[in-house]
């Protein structure tokens, strides 16, 4: 057996091109996951029974069930339900936004529930509304101690991600199949695919730790 | 819109399913046992003073933690067979890549609960004439197991879901048999709404039973 | 004189507990009510009523002569707008400052300014430093509160609040947290907004401070008001033999003779 990893470098911008779709995919999940977390999270936290009831379900209903099925679902099934034309990213970004969106809504709860009673009654006291101790008082705190588990939930994601080959839209994982297949060379493809994922996944969970220990430092507690 | 539910293919399918359910089983208790309990093994020594334990544990867990285990159970299933001239079956290369994945996540909550104990315990350990190794075994252990119980439990709840990813290399398991069902039976909707109500049903319960058991802890503590 | 606040039959539960069992109080402009009680008398509960922090179980609360909320078939309703409004009127103490962490102390007495009141910056940071200065700690205006000893985040407290102009100030035990030597600093705040003549509704332990700021003081047991009066005669000759008790239990607290 001889490592060549001549087959895999000429075709490179193949891999490149996977990754930029990867990291398309876990920042558009990103990008509807989290503020749509932050509504799952308020719905629970609500002290109106169904809309907390509904909420809670979806959250515990998409933290408990695989996100490889759930992708299936929203792929092969969705389509059928409501006529839609899913293509592979639709059916990622869709998948992946609820999914971690339920995550991301225990997280935000998390914090909001970490913020001392009195931060509400103060912003009462002042006559604000519950929209605007929320977003002025509330919120900008809890966010901060969040920062560490949100960026762990991204990187989680990031990884979950890799799902999205299986209904064939082209992302690192897809792209190293095709070349794994074209140059038969599964071996040294496999090998610098997980080293790409390895070098972007670990930079990521360095930042995190970083974070973390910076806000420890500023004497801010972190929720998790 | 408009569309008709209709779970009897499912039910007329269920040998089918079932089949795919102890798959999944199957593949559940074993990755989850050799995962949480190599993960502790590995915790351990990451935790040792030793370089010679700690700096490979570590350099296990940082790699097994920093790839998506998708990618790690095809690298299992076509890369390992060419490296090491050992054949794998879609069973053995899932079972390898949860199982070292579980183990690298497991072995960081182990050793954050033994991280937790107090230092008093050890020295009180050795005072009494204990050993470093019957310290931890009698003494640390016990204690930091029970300490991490719930995030040990969250992990097997994520081991569940994971191994659904065996389908991918083609291992017979739930999922699998629900797009087979579903391409046979054209009945994407109702398969795969099924597998997805299998595993609410079975991991639900179990997700309240974690809150609980954070609360009993909490309490105890 | 003129009657600024008025609370009639206030009644408030929690569950099956009744706190308040029927209050009536009227205040007048300027004046400075002590609230005296043991702990669970429902002294720190009517305060909060006032402000609907709590809201009222039943009965009426008029500010400046009106009315809040709406009657509907013997029930009073509340709309949120009404009570934010209201509580920008009403200005309030807490006993843990409850001031935000994220902002300065200047901001801190910015934020209900131009995010309630909508004032213009320009206008409510001169009226935010005025305030500061009328407690003593303009030159803190640009610290965290985190940087700050407990006297003086309770006197940026009450900064905070006086910059909203507001019509009564409400302090719940505003000392009971603060170490022995840091007490005085906060009680000579409020004894100089008394002076000042801002209406004042404070539920203390203080006893000193009641005999020497209030005009009347109110003693509250069991959910009801047991007495009230000027504080010179009720502290010396209370009239129930509960209040003496309580007195007595303050054995800190000596009376001039």
């Amino acid at each position: 057996m001889e490592w060549n990893f001549l087959a895999v470098l000429r075709d490179f911008d193949l891999l490149i091109l996977g990754l930029l779709n990867t990291l398309k995919v876990t920042g558009l999940a990103l990008l509807f996951g989290v503020p749509l977390g932050l509504v799952l999270a308020l719905s629970r936290l609500s002290t109106i029974r169904v809309l907390s009831g509904v909420a809670g379900f979806i959250v515990e209903f998409f933290r408990t069930t695989p996100p490889l099925v759930q992708l299936f679902w929203f792929f092969f099934a969705l389509p059928i339900l409501v006529d839609v034309r899913m293509t592979p990213l639709i059916a990622a970004v869709v998948t992946f936004s609820i999914q971690s969106s339920a995550f991301f809504a225990e997280i935000f709860r998390g914090g909001i529930l970490s913020i001392d009673k009195g931060q509400w009654e103060g912003a009462k006291a002042i006559g604000m509304t519950y929209g605007q101790s929320l977003r002025r008082i509330i919120l900008p705190q809890a966010v901060k101690r969040m920062i560490p588990a949100f960026m762990e939930r991204s990187i989680e994601l990031l990884k979950t991600t890799t799902l999205v080959s299986t209904v064939a839209y082209t992302d690192l994982m897809f792209q190293a199949n095709e070349l794994a297949q074209k140059t038969f060379r599964p071996l040294e493809v496999y090998t610098v695919v997980a080293v790409i994922y390895f070098v972007l996944i670990f930079v990521f969970s360095q930042a995190s730790i970083w974070a973390e220990h910076r806000l420890a430092k500023s004497g801010e507690g972190t929720v998790r | 819109m408009g569309h008709t539910w209709d779970f009897a293919t499912i039910l007329q399918n269920w040998p089918v399913l079932w089949v795919g359910i102890k798959g999944t089983v199957f593949i559940f208790v074993i990755t989850v046992v050799l995962g949480l309990g190599g993960g502790l093994v590995v915790g351990v020594a990451r935790y040792a003073k030793s370089p010679f334990l700690s700096w490979p544990a570590r350099a296990f867990v940082e790699v097994f933690r920093n790839t998506p285990v998708l990618v790690q159970i095809i690298w299992f299933f076509y890369a390992f067979p060419i490296l090491t001239g050992i054949e794998t079956d879609p069973f053995l290369a899932a079972v390898l890549g949860i199982s070292l994945n579980t183990m690298a996540f497991s072995a960081e909550i182990y050793r954050a609960g033994i991280q937790s104990i107090d230092r008093g315990q050890w020295e009180a350990g050795k005072a009494i004439g204990m050993t470093y190794n019957q310290t931890l075994r009698r003494i640390i252990l016990p204690v930091a197991v029970k300490r991490v119980l719930p995030a040990l439990t969250n992990r097997g709840i994520e081991v569940f879901k994971m191994s659904t990813l065996a389908s991918v290399v083609g291992y017979v398991e739930t999922l699998n048999q629900a797009k087979l069902i579903a391409d046979l039976n054209y009945n994407p909707i109702e398969s795969y709404t099924a597998v997805a109500l299998i595993f609410f049903v079975v991991l639900f319960p179990v997700v309240q039973g974690t809150y609980v058991l954070e609360r009993m802890l909490r309490k105890g503590d | 004189m003129s009657e600024i606040l008025r609370i009639e039959n206030l009644h408030k539960s929690f569950d099956d507990l009744e706190v308040l069992k029927g209050i009536d109080l009227t205040v007048q402009s300027g004046e400075t009510v002590v609230i005296l009680g043991s702990s669970g008398s429902g002294k720190s509960t009517m305060l909060r009523c006032v402000n609907f922090m709590e809201s009222p179980t039943n009965g009426k609360i008029y500010l400046n002569g009106d009315l809040i909320g709406t009657e509907r078939n013997g029930k009073m309703t509340y709309k949120e707008a009404e009570l934010c409004t209201l509580r920008s009127r009403i200005g309030m103490v807490f006993q843990h400052f409850n001031l935000f962490p994220h902002m300065t102390v200047l901001e801190n007495v910015l934020e209900g300014q131009v995010i309630v009141l909508g004032r213009a910056k320009m206008e409510a940071r001169d009226k935010a430093m005025a305030q500061l200065e009328r407690v003593g700690l303009a030159e803190k205006a640009f610290e965290y509160p985190s940087r700050l000893s407990g006297g003086q985040k309770q006197r940026v407290a009450i900064a905070r609040a006086l910059a909203m102009d507001p019509e009564v100030m409400l302090f719940d035990e505003v000392t009971s947290a603060l170490d022995p030597e840091l007490v005085g600093e906060v009680l000579k705040t409020m004894r100089q907004l008394a002076e000042e003549g801002m209406t004042m509704l404070c539920v203390t332990h203080e006893l000193g401070f009641a005999y020497h700021v209030a005009n009347r003081v109110l003693f509250l047991n069991e959910g009801i008001i047991l007495e009230q009066g000027e504080p010179q005669s009720i502290l010396k000759n209370p009239d129930t033999n509960r209040m003496r008790e309580f007195l007595d239990g303050h054995s800190l607290f000596k009376l001039p003779d």
